[in-house]
């Protein structure tokens, strides 16, 4: 078992493991790629750099920093995170297990804009299958995503109904993932969502479909999804932390843009170290 | 500490109380609503006699949560005489809760 589990590879996250890894803590950190920062061509505003510099070959510095220094870093997509006495990490390819996870994955995505959807969040809109399935039992569940963590909702959901549809909004369906699908299969892009006090119906470019439940799954989980499953408070997109880094859940830390305040390197950095200190203090009172 | 409320029971101690009541409609399996109990349970203690807490089990009393039209949990419900002031959809922090519910 990991003393502790990063989730996300950019300044909070690699900063944090390297603070960890330093406090002699057994550390994986999980990266599902190079992130927002690693799509950002130039930064002329972090410290030590005289010429400009790119998000890219930061977050690689970081990584290789933290390898270097005995930080077990895998590229993985993480898709769940489970707390019972420890925690357990899921990736579209392992699991591990580790006492303390570090949510440092970024800034939540903005929800998909489709006419009527914010309406009904919690109106028969939700974003998570674990929380609300049992919900729709028997009834007509609808699901949006196209990737592994779709996938993983579309498991949970068919405990509770045979009669599902997936809307994969117009986006890119990669053949392994249509493959796992055995339930209907609607492809083209998403109009409007519409009902009355709760959602009834889902309205596509091509098509009408009557659904009781709808849930959303699209592309990655963001920082607010594992949040939201595990019961960490939210408040304006954001993670809600005290001031050790601590979720409202014990062990669960998170760190960087997922829990607001200036979306910059430097402050993602000094999140991550900060958050390190807390969480080996914490382990310590673990034993 | 929050009271357990059944089909049976949901009349008298929400419908005919003296007291506006907090409904908290929640279920074992629902990691949100979990973590939702300590916040009802100051709540309760902040308000003690002034506002009353209970709780509903979506898995045992199915009635109620669909007659309440319940489709995310965890939904906190604020009755006032018998009526429905407010509704919050989700897990929230004791602060955020009080304000939302107009408390």
């Amino acid at each position: 078992m990991y003393d502790v589990i990063v989730i996300g590879g950019g300044p909070a996250g690699a900063s944090a493991a390297i603070y960890l890894q330093r406090f002699r803590l057994n550390v994986l950190m999980i990266m599902k790629d190079l992130g927002t920062l690693g799509r950002t061509n130039h930064i002329d505003n972090y410290w030590a750099f005289e010429n400009t510099v790119s998000g890219k070959h930061l977050v690689e510095q970081g990584v290789a920093q933290a390898v270097r220094l005995g930080v077990d870093v895998v590229e993985e997509e993480v898709i769940g995170i489970e707390n019972f006495e420890s925690y357990k990490v899921k990736t579209t390819k392992n699991e591990y297990e580790g006492k303390v996870v570090l949510i440092a994955t970024g800034q939540a995505k903005p929800n998909i804009k489709v006419k009527g959807f914010r309406e009904y969040i919690g109106k028969g809109l939700s974003f998570c299958a674990i929380c609300d399935g049992f919900i729709y039992r028997n009834k007509k569940i609808g699901v949006i995503g196209n990737a592994e963590f779709m996938l993983e909702e579309l498991e949970v959901l068919r405990n509770f109904s045979d009669d599902i549809t997936v809307f994969t909004n117009g986006l890119g369906l990669p053949l392994h993932i249509e493959e796992e699908i055995k339930e209907k299969l609607v492809t083209d892009p998403l109009c409007e969502i519409q009902g009355d006090e709760v959602v009834k119906k889902v309205v596509t470019e091509d098509g009408e479909y009557e659904v009781d439940g709808l849930f959303v799954a699209i592309g990655t989980p963001s920082a607010n999804d594992f949040a939201l499953r595990i019961g960490a408070f939210i408040e304006n997109n954001y993670i809600v932390v005290d001031d050790n880094y601590m979720t409202n859940v014990p062990g669960l830390f998170a760190a960087g843009d997922c829990i607001g305040g200036l979306l910059q390197v430097v402050k993602a950095a000094s999140d991550g170290a900060h958050a390190a200190i807390s969480i080996n203090k914490y382990l310590k009172t673990l034993k | 500490m929050p009271i357990k409320v059944t089909t049976d029971t949901f009349k008298k101690e929400v419908l005919e109380s003296d007291i506006p009541v907090i409904v908290d409609f929640w279920a074992q399996w629902c990691r949100p609503c979990l973590m939702l109990a300590p916040v009802l349970e100051e709540i309760a203690k902040d308000f003690e006699g002034k506002v009353k807490v209970v709780k509903i089990n979506v898995d045992e009393e199915g009635y109620l949560a669909n007659q309440f039209r319940v489709s995310s949990i965890p939904t906190v419900y604020l009755f006032e005489n018998g009526q429905v002031k407010n509704q919050v959809i989700g897990l929230m922090r004791k602060e955020d809760l009080v304000k939302r519910l107009g408390l």
